[in-house]
């Protein structure tokens, strides 16, 4: 079976498109598939730092595509899991260095070897986002449960459908269960209303990502770690088992329950 | 439809207006199309335009007068179209669309390939005859209009100078204008301007209406902010020279 290439993008930046490509590949991995992340972020390297193999690139994407080295020579070996495999960025070069069709094409030589590629795109619509976007069969949205995330990323779905990458799935990052309930944040159905495209995952706003981030391990790796087992709830979804969303409920136990009913009486009276 | 005085023809495409210019002199065809953008300055605002030039021989010069002139309306000149071959070759070099696609002569076709905005079917409409903004038959009822079957998201527009349809939602950051009535099938949230070219009677109805700003007209109008109100049908129209939202009732 050749690989399923898929893209995660936003719009917006900063809304964890790197932090869930690591995760989701990490994920995928600890399946038994074969993974390949691509950073697509050409000029802006950093999904080899939040997988923790940056000290280990010896070439990187536009290297392959000018044929200084062979695609094998690029792609890099996780430390820890041996199905999971990355091919970094430049980080010296930028966006024109890579067209579309150059990643069609490298795509098409990875879909043999593997059976997911994930490509970190670049944030933002212009030339960054549609190479990213170009060998995709399936596309991954990320958002964070506020408008401005949310304004970006419908912008972005309609650009999807215009190029007929669609149907885009969604992933809603960084939710906070105890903002949520107090009214205060997004709910996912309020996203879902607007976007109107299938859920993936939602992953709760977690310090443990924050810290597994930096030291380049992956929070999907972690047992403990809330958000890591979304993203491992996102990784089984995606080889098309059934798995029922989280319902996060931090702020359980008598004081917030008595605190959410004050606040209902509150805003009824 | 009989055609106007100035013979120009307005249609609507997914990629912008195609606008048919008349026969004779370019300085007297750009001349009738200036009075058609200081006519109706609601309608053009921000839109993208090409223009359907005939046999014409066209020079450099002449296409850079009908950029300016648009350019000066906030309207932004996408394409030259014409059957003269240098005409043509002169249009690309200016960096304009000189050779309009299928899909672009708003000719009916099965499904859109690749376009920021696909609208099924296709509108072959004309507003030939629609006079100056305070003419009440600037919109002809019984004109076809524009059936958009899907969700337009933030940045996509529709523009069209008759009445424009969605099935499906509006959301936010997305924009309507049209020159009739805007009916839409969902929850509108974006911005819409209805009867844009100085129609008072257009009215804007949704099942949810519930958009950033509404237009109708010259009239302006945003949705109360931070109520949070039952969805339910509405209609918003000019009375007493006030835009207001009526509840949609079956009589």
């Amino acid at each position: 079976m050749p690989a399923r290439v898929i893209t995660v993008t936003s719009g917006k930046g900063g809304v964890g498109k790197t932090t869930t490509t690591a995760n989701v590949g990490v994920a995928l991995a600890l399946l038994g598939k074969r993974v390949a992340c691509m950073d697509a972020d050409i000029g802006l390297r950093n999904l080899d730092v939040v997988l923790g193999l940056e000290n280990r690139i010896l070439y990187d994407v536009v290297d392959v595509i000018e044929g200084r080295c062979r695609l094998r020579q690029a792609l890099i070996k996780d430390k820890r899991l041996s199905e999971l495999y990355l091919l970094p960025a430049s980080q010296k070069r930028d966006k024109s260095a890579v067209k579309p069709d150059d990643l069609i094409q490298l795509c098409n030589e990875l879909r043999p070897e593997f059976d997911f590629v994930l490509i970190d795109s670049a944030a933002g619509i212009e030339e960054g986002f549609k190479t990213a976007v170009a060998p995709a069969d399936e596309v991954i949205i990320v958002t964070n449960p506020e408008v401005s995330a949310v304004r970006d990323a419908d912008r972005v779905v309609g650009l999807i459908e215009a190029a007929e990458k669609g149907p885009a799935r969604l992933i809603v990052n960084r939710l906070k269960p105890g903002l949520v309930q107090r009214g205060d944040m997004l709910d996912t159905s309020d996203v879902l209303d607007i976007l109107a495209i299938d859920l993936i995952g939602i992953v709760p706003e977690d310090e443990s990502v924050l810290i597994s981030t930096n030291r380049g391990n992956p929070a999907a790796l972690e047992e403990k770690s809330e958000a890591g087992k979304s993203f491992r709830n996102i990784a089984r979804r995606l080889t098309g088992e059934d798995v029922p969303f989280e319902s996060f409920k931090n702020q359980g136990g008598l004081f917030g329950r008595l605190s959410r009913m004050l606040r209902r009486d509150g805003r009824a009276a | 439809m009989k055609p106007s005085e100035d013979g120009i023809i307005i249609k609507g495409s997914r990629e912008g207006l195609l606008i048919t210019l008349g026969p004779g002199a370019w300085h007297n065809a750009l001349g009738a199309l200036e009075a058609r953008l200081t006519a109706t300055p609601e309608f053009f605002k921000g839109a993208r335009v090409a223009l359907l030039v005939g046999s014409r021989k066209l020079v450099e010069a002449d296409m850079r007068a009908a950029r300016d002139l648009l350019a000066h309306h906030d309207v932004i000149l996408w394409g030259i179209s014409g059957d003269d071959e240098e005409t043509q070759h002169v249009a690309a070099l200016l960096g304009l669309d000189a050779q309009l696609s299928p899909r672009d002569q708003a000719e009916p076709r099965p499904r859109p390939t690749t376009t920021e905005l696909p609208i099924e079917p296709p509108p072959p409409i004309e507003t030939a005859g629609t006079g100056g903004p305070l003419e009440s038959s600037a919109v002809d009822d019984h004109e076809a209009g524009l059936i958009a079957r899907r969700t337009l998201r933030s940045g996509q527009q529709l523009r069209h100078p008759g009445s424009i349809t969605v099935i499906g939602d509006v959301n936010p950051g997305a924009e309507i204008v049209a020159g009739g009535d805007i009916v839409v099938w969902g929850k509108l949230r974006g911005t819409v301007h209805a009867g844009a070219m100085g129609n008072e009677t257009s009215v804007v109805c949704a099942l949810d209406l519930a958009p950033m700003q509404l237009r109708i007209a010259q009239y302006i109008a945003r949705s109360p902010e931070g109520r949070r109100r039952k969805s339910a049908p509405e209609v918003a129209r000019v009375r007493d020279g006030k835009i207001v939202a009526e509840s949609w009732e079956i009589k």
